[in-house]
């Protein structure tokens, strides 16, 4: 028995790979590299997201965590977290591509301290220059449509529009603007990248129509960082299967789900 | 001495590594200078004042006075 989906089901395809899981997740803030391993693997994630930053040689601390990003085999998306100019971020992700050998970068131009809100004016310049020198880039951008259209605009083939600020786990402040994302700009995957804190959250955004999730602070800071990893997965799936199956619309007014016909003890 | 001194002075730049201050031999090429800091068998990346330096340049570069140094390594990101 087949039933036909109410609304088109893509593919997660990112810049020509097709992925079977729709959740990426960060390597950062975890207890351990343990923890950090054992959640990659509960997640069932195909991309995992990392960083580069200044180290002292003597300094052999990453190297557990490096170590267990590489023997994951995951996909590497390398980010240019805390670059607040675009020249810094085309530096980064030059640095980034050569070290990690791979032409995707998760490109972060922080336009504010208070919020880490992506300064959208820089985004689409340092998209511009990226994607002229080969980059396959991934924005972490706000939500806000036209900024989304002007990084499509010079070549951007996935946008990645946060739910909140990052790390704050507040989930989708702002349902207007995304919906308005997902209606407007139909055939751009859309990841929701950050400020989500509950698998309901990610769940919600899927069952919204967007391709997949990204976050790292939620499952990082739980108390069961493997475990909660696994309840984003699920919750992504069960978000990604509704959103397949077609919600029901919202009604104002009470509708019996038990038949009326028949109620016993009713006399006219 | 005092010459001597002079001459000593003249032979090491002012540089910043990582935005640390650090005296070094002048005219060291990048490859050596990544050598004696320990960053040899590291898995690195270099920018100089700002500008990415490609790996296959290293041999090529030569550190100057005032140039500022990022160096970087892998570390967990969101």
């Amino acid at each position: 028995m087949s039933y036909t989906p109410t609304l088109p089901a893509k593919d997660f395809i990112l810049y020509g790979e097709t992925f079977s899981s729709r959740f990426l997740l960060g390597t950062a803030l975890y207890a351990s590299p343990r923890l950090m391993r054992d959640s990659i693997t509960q997640s069932r994630a195909e991309i995992v997201t990392l960083g580069l930053r200044r180290q002292n040689p003597a300094d052999r601390s990453g190297d557990a965590i490096w170590q267990f990003i590489q023997e994951s085999g995951r996909r590497l998306l390398p980010n240019t977290a805390g670059c607040k100019s675009v020249k810094e971020a085309v530096t980064l992700a030059e640095m980034s591509r050569e070290i990690f050998d791979t032409d995707w970068i998760k490109l972060e131009v922080v336009g504010d301290d208070y919020n880490l809100q992506p300064d959208p004016f820089g985004l689409v310049e340092a998209s511009d220059i990226l994607i002229k020198k080969g980059f396959k880039v991934l924005p972490y951008c706000t939500d806000d449509l036209i900024l989304c259209k002007r990084l499509v605009d010079v070549g951007c083939e996935v946008l990645m529009p946060w739910g909140a600020p990052i790390g704050t786990g507040q989930g989708l402040l702002n349902r207007y603007n995304l919906r308005t994302l997902r209606e407007r700009i139909k055939d751009i995957p859309m990841i929701i990248d950050a400020g989500l804190g509950a698998p309901s959250q990610a769940a919600e955004a899927m069952e919204m129509g967007f391709d997949g999730i990204l976050l790292n602070t939620a499952v990082a800071k739980a108390h069961n960082p493997p475990l909660m990893a696994e309840a984003f997965a699920d919750a992504v799936d069960a978000g990604r299967k509704a959103y397949k199956a077609g919600l029901m619309q919202k009604r104002q007014t009470a509708s019996p789900s038990t038949p009326t016909i028949g109620q016993p003890f009713w006399h006219q | 001495m005092t010459n001597l001194l002079k001459l000593q002075d003249a032979a090491m730049i002012d540089i910043s590594l990582n935005n640390e201050s650090k005296q070094i031999a002048a005219h060291i090429l990048l490859s050596d200078a990544l050598v004696q800091w320990g960053f040899g068998e590291t898995k690195i990346a270099v920018a100089i004042n700002g500008e990415f330096v490609p790996r296959s340049t290293y041999g090529e570069r030569e550190i100057l006075a005032g140039d500022q140094l990022d160096i970087v390594k892998p570390v967990g990101g969101g």
